[in-house]
């Protein structure tokens, strides 16, 4: 067989792995976890931005934010512990400086946002609710290292229904609600923003965590405690995305810990519409690529002609 | 900057506790600068999960030899054995695979031609700074002041005289060389050179009474620093440094991959830096 045969065959049985979620069209499932891919510009020189479903911006708020004090990380047993902070250039300068570069590919943008109170939150979606290179939003509610914001909205179902609905008011773009796992029952807050206007939902954010320097007898971060990610998480991910999966009728974004195919098409197998690969970024650049090209294949040694067949295929 | 997946060409201790790898990388004397570093994995091996961050110690080339192997390019990492990572590292042999992301990161400076350049280094701070006395020392008088806690702290120096430059060692127990501070063998070659330039690496501790005597002596100081790092490409933001100015209302964090790891003394905020716990862990790694 000639290298070119080869090549037509396998183009003839290339399955079709494009998802829509809330109207967004993407070409694959894989995309980045917010805050773990800048503003896209930063891993330019890796990937081709164009290869992979969509982009999501790191999370943005109303006033540029400075973030936490350092040490801001700490690597645990596969995994890493972050307290960023949400530090941030703010969403006017966001939309100035960083969404020109983004303008030009032609992969869909979805931006992360949060907001210190529910006016911030609001005002955030306002501003970006009449901009055409914005996809969609994804409303953050579950960031664990910042003291107003965040977490506060995504633990309590009626402060995030709340949240939700204001930015429904504010925004007819695509809805993401991305979840806290640091809650007893995931299902009743993905109820809740699902009942308040959600398109979709995204889960799981980081586990709040803390690790400590046994010599020094301080926390090795900073801000004491921070969120876990990485392959450590994958299975707490899985379990939940899987229980949202059965709860909401919104399609739901799995994350956490996904560093290769195989991890990936767990969460599609358990009902996630798309993934997020996040802490995978810093290890390799190229980890979507290679994730998307290691579903393709899935695919094809499986015999699955659409991406959509495995969705939700779990057996129980 | 890419990733290479590459292989390691050899491994060795060269002092107790420190390791100079070479690693196969095609071109990279192309593209790496002094003052560049990479972002160094075992590419079979979880864990460790993130990657290490390593100056580049140097690039070279290996002509073709006349068994038929082709000509090779290199690069250079010393590293000493601290934490998990690196006590694997210290395992591997000719042969591994592994992957290095780089050149990255912004390198130092060569400043004005002609004029006196002291290079100061502390530790496994000495990195680097050999390709750049490589380059200076094409324009101008390199010294460079080493400094350790003991005789095995002192590393490669003896590479830096073949490039010419003069060299002044001191250990903090006096097992070799000048007993005391290196930054008081700085003292001293300033008053000597009040016009030289200075570039420095090391611990945090000798970074700040470097950049204190600089100060005093009106000279200009760049410095390459360390810091934790999760992605090595301005991404994560785990690796910041606060700059000069910076207050909570206007906050002014500089990425220590993207923004340095080379930066002018000027540019930062040294006693806030000073107070930031942890901002040398990279020396852990």
């Amino acid at each position: 067989m000639t290298g070119r045969a080869m090549k037509t065959d396998k183009n003839d049985r290339r399955p079709n792995l494009a998802v829509e979620i809330a109207g967004i069209r993407m070409k694959n499932p894989v995309m980045p976890a917010s805050g773990t891919f800048g503003y896209g510009e930063e891993y330019a020189p890796y990937l081709d931005l164009e290869q992979i479903g969509a982009i999501v911006t790191k999370g943005l708020s109303l006033n540029p934010k400075a973030g936490n004090p350092t040490p801001r990380i700490a690597e645990t047993v596969s995994g890493m512990l972050n307290a960023i902070g949400l530090q941030n250039v703010g969403v006017d300068a966001f939309i100035q400086y960083k969404l020109p570069f983004l303008r030009e590919i032609n992969t869909p943008v979805i931006v992360n946002f949060f907001g210190n109170t529910l006016e911030e939150y609001g005002e955030v979606a306002r501003r970006l609710a009449d901009i055409p290179e914005v996809a969609g939003l994804e409303l953050n509610i579950s960031c664990p290292n910042v003291k107003q914001g965040g977490i506060v909205f995504g633990t309590d179902p009626k402060a995030a229904s709340e949240v939700v609905g204001l930015v429904r008011k504010h925004s007819k773009k695509p809805l993401i609600v991305k979840l806290t796992p640091n809650v007893t029952d995931i299902t009743v807050v993905a109820r809740a923003v699902e009942a308040a206007g959600a398109d979709a939902i995204c889960c799981i954010n980081t586990l709040t965590g803390m690790a400590v320097d046994v010599k020094t007898r301080k926390p090795r971060l900073a801000n004491k405690t921070g969120g876990l990610s990485g392959p450590a998480i994958r299975p707490v991910a899985v379990r939940m995305v899987h229980q949202v999966v059965q709860a909401v009728k919104i399609p739901v974004i799995g994350v956490g810990g996904i560093v290769c195919a195989m991890d990936a098409l767990e969460f599609l197998i358990v009902g996630a519409t798309a993934v997020q690969v996040g802490t995978a970024n810093f290890v390799d650049p190229r980890a979507m690529p290679n994730i998307i090209e290691g579903i393709e294949t899935f695919c094809i040694e499986e015999g699955i002609s659409d991406i959509r067949e495995l969705i939700g295929s779990i057996q129980l | 900057m890419r990733n290479y997946k590459t292989v390691i060409l050899s491994n060795q201790e060269i002092s107790s506790g420190y390791y100079r790898m070479r690693i196969l990388v095609p071109e990279i004397g192309k593209v790496a600068r002094p003052g560049h570093f990479v972002m160094f994995r075992v590419q079979t091996s979880l864990p460790p999960l993130l990657r290490r961050p390593f100056g580049i110690f140097r690039t070279g080339f290996l002509p073709a030899d006349c068994d038929g192997q082709p000509a090779k390019e290199y690069l250079e990492i010393l590293y000493k054995v601290v934490g998990q990572g690196t006590t694997i590292m210290s395992g591997l042999h000719e042969g591994d695979r592994v992957e290095v992301l780089g050149p990255l990161g912004r390198g130092f400076d060569m400043g004005t031609s002609n004029t006196e350049k002291i290079l100061v280094g502390g530790g496994i701070g000495l990195v680097p700074l050999y390709m750049l006395a490589r380059e200076l020392i094409k324009t101008s008088k390199v010294r460079l002041l080493m400094g350790g806690r003991r005789r095995d702290d002192i590393i490669v120096v003896t590479e830096f005289e073949r490039l010419g430059v003069e060299t002044y060692v001191s250990t903090e127990d006096g097992s070799l060389g000048e007993e005391g501070l290196v930054t008081q063998v700085l003292e001293r070659k300033l008053r000597k050179f009040p016009n030289a330039d200075v570039y420095a690496c090391g611990p945090m501790p000798m970074l700040e009474a470097v950049q204190r005597i600089c100060a005093t002596h009106k000279v200009p100081l760049q410095v390459s620093l360390e810091a934790l790092m999760a992605c090595g490409v301005g991404a994560c933001l785990g690796c910041v440094v606060k700059g000069v100015g910076h207050t909570d209302q206007t906050p002014r964090y500089l990425c220590t991959c993207k923004e340095g790891p080379v930066f002018r003394a000027e540019q930062l905020d040294w006693r806030k830096m000073a107070q930031d716990d942890g901002y040398c862990e990279g020396c852990k790694s």
